[in-house]
């Protein structure tokens, strides 16, 4: 009898586990791909590749923006110690644009975007001799998207090691 | 390939300075003018060398499917079905029967005969008035048989100029660039064709990415950006010769070339520290000057066809906008106020209205407004478009259009498509592959 009424028990919650979790995942999937932009600005981690252990490669940005976001900072902060940890490494730093705008004027956005983690980099003591820019405008895109979740990820600067 | 020497131009008999028929190309024309173009004549010993030589069955009716067609896409006329014509080629060039081109409603009927004359192909052509009842032109070519296809382009021109009173476009030829690939990872080539398409040609191998190709004015040169040894920079191209040099050398990225009217400079932009300038280069004697100077993105640049003037984009306001300044730089005017941003601007050969793109609301359109900034007209909206290029009389409109892709990323195309300054006649320009940034040569021959 009492052990009955404990299953019993036991069940229910089950249940209501099922029932509560099932919602959970629902409301979790809604929020993920909302959750991957902030304003305008890609913040998930789909497209990141990382330099070394805590160091991601790259850092986004608002449609027609070069200004880095405190998420930007941070990670470009790991990059700028992770280069003056390893000073033989150079790096280039590629600029790009999404594709919602004009091709000149995209080239010149991404070679902005670039400059705009370079400065930040060479504040952390890093040389503008280790640095080069390389603006790609929409030419590369890491998702052929075309929605606003895909422009975020592609309005990017990507450090990549030039040696 | 500057065939210009090679085709002999003669006026058969003085044109009768009026004209009869008249084509207003000023507005989008609901009505184009039914014409006829015979096939060009030819006598059986003169066909059988040109289909030996150009393996061609025949090659009178070839030049005259290409006059037809020509006529046709510029939507200004409206060539009649062959299988109605009552009169044989040969006897319609000696003398047509007006009434009975009267009877299929022809206004104006092309004829005449191509012969094969010492290894030449010798094509003479008439147009005439059916309604009057009178020749208004007459004129024979001389050339190698290879040029086939310019002599029906020319003729095309010739009729065209005497039809509307202005300058045609036919004999004339695009480069752009030929896409293949993944969207992510597209492989591009710098490709040149004749206006209708014909002739497709590969100048580059796709080995480093390239970028908006334009014709020098003057010549067959082509300035271009290309990102060899992955530097971008502005180069410079001799299609004649295919030597290549780069022009724009400087500590960063060069881009956005143009020539001046006369072809003797280089306009571009050169971007360094996360600003843009505009810069010009003398090819001559190698001088290069600064035009702009101001933390903003200024690129684009367009001259006005009589050099004194640039017109070109800068987000000094905050957003993309259409500048004017004088040629030295000096006395900028923003002469875009409408919503939304406005990039690309390129000056008309007629120096009267500058062409743009326009993006507002998410949609992009191609248009055209004065050169002060008032009479903004525009022409075709899409999902994306932009980068429009004059066709050499200043008339018709090429640029590109990209399409959206689905949910899985799937579906991307870019292709070329040309449209009337009035609007009207908005056509896809079929090419081998797909294809972008499209610039006009100005007419071959003139």
């Amino acid at each position: 009898m009492r052990l009955n009424k404990i299953l019993k028990n036991t069940l229910l919650v089950l249940a209501a586990c099922l029932v509560l979790s099932a919602c959970a995942t629902k409301k979790e999937v809604a929020t993920d791909i909302q959750g991957q932009m902030q304003g305008d600005v890609y913040t998930g981690t789909d497209t990141v590749e990382y330099l070394a252990d805590g160091v991601p490669d790259r850092v986004f940005f608002a449609t027609n923006e070069s200004i880095l976001t405190t998420a930007s900072r941070e990670t470009l902060r790991a990059q700028a110690a992770w280069l003056r940890k390893n000073p033989n490494i150079n790096v280039v730093l590629e600029g790009h644009a999404d594709e919602r705008g004009t091709r000149e004027y995209n080239l010149a956005l991404g070679e902005r975007r670039a400059n705009a983690a370079k400065d930040y980099l060479m504040t952390y003591g890093i040389s503008s001799d280790r640095i080069t820019v390389l603006s790609y405008g929409k030419e590369r895109p890491v998702d052929s998207g075309s929605n606003p979740l895909a422009w975020s990820k592609n309005r990017r600067s990507v450090t990549v090691k030039a040696n | 390939m500057t065939k210009k020497i090679l085709i002999l131009l003669f006026i058969l008999i003085p044109i009768n300075a009026s004209a009869l028929i008249e084509v207003d190309i000023t507005r989008g024309n609901l009505n184009p003018l039914p014409l006829a173009v015979s096939p060009l004549s030819i006598d059986e010993e003169s066909r059988k060398s040109f289909e030996k030589i150009l393996k061609k069955e025949n090659i009178g009716s070839e030049i005259s499917n290409i006059v037809e067609n020509n006529l046709r896409i510029s939507g200004l006329f409206n060539p009649l079905d062959k299988k109605a014509f009552l009169q044989a080629p040969d006897i319609a060039n000696l003398k047509p029967r007006f009434e009975d081109w009267n009877l299929i409603k022809a206004q104006a009927l092309i004829t005449g005969k191509v012969n094969y004359i010492d290894d030449k192909l010798r094509v003479e052509f008439r147009l005439w008035d059916v309604l009057a009842a009178k020749e208004m032109m007459a004129l024979a070519f001389t050339t190698v048989p290879n040029n086939w296809r310019r002599v029906g382009h020319i003729i095309s021109d010739k009729v065209y100029e005497r039809l509307t009173g202005e300058k045609g476009y036919f004999d004339t030829r695009i480069i752009y660039v030929s896409e293949e690939g993944p969207k992510t990872q597209r492989i591009k080539k710098l490709a040149i064709m004749d206006q209708d398409g014909a002739n497709n040609k590969f100048l580059t191998l796709g080995n480093e990415l390239v970028l908006t190709p334009r014709f020098n004015p003057a010549s067959q040169m082509v300035t271009y950006l290309s990102y060899f040894k992955n530097m971008p920079r502005v180069y410079l191209l001799d299609i004649e010769t295919g030597t290549q040099e780069v022009v724009g050398d400087f500590p960063g990225m060069t881009f956005a070339p143009r020539f001046s009217p006369d072809g003797k400079k280089i306009i571009m932009s050169f971007a360094k520290d996360g600003k843009s300038d505009i810069y010009t280069m003398d090819l001559e004697n190698r001088i290069v000057e600064k035009i702009t100077n101001h933390p903003s993105i200024d690129t684009s640049p367009s001259y006005s066809p009589d050099g004194k003037y640039i017109t070109f984009n800068s987000d000094r306001s905050g957003y993309q906008q259409i500048y004017v300044m004088k040629n030295d730089g000096s006395d900028v005017k923003r002469i875009s106020f409408g919503n939304g941003l406005y990039g690309t601007p390129v000056w008309s050969p007629r120096g009267d209205l500058i062409a743009f793109t326009k993006l507002h609301k998410g949609k992009f359109y191609i248009g055209v407004m004065r050169t002060d900034g008032s009479g903004e007209r525009l022409l075709t909206e899409n999902y994306y478009q932009e980068a429009p290029s004059w066709s050499p009389n200043g008339r018709v409109l090429i640029f590109y259009r990209e399409t959206k892709t689905n949910s899985k990323g799937e579906g991307f195309s870019a292709k070329l498509w040309s449209i009337d300054l009035t609007g009207y006649n908005e056509r896809q320009i079929k090419t081998p592959t797909d294809a972008s940034d499209p610039s006009w040569s100005a007419l071959l021959s003139n």
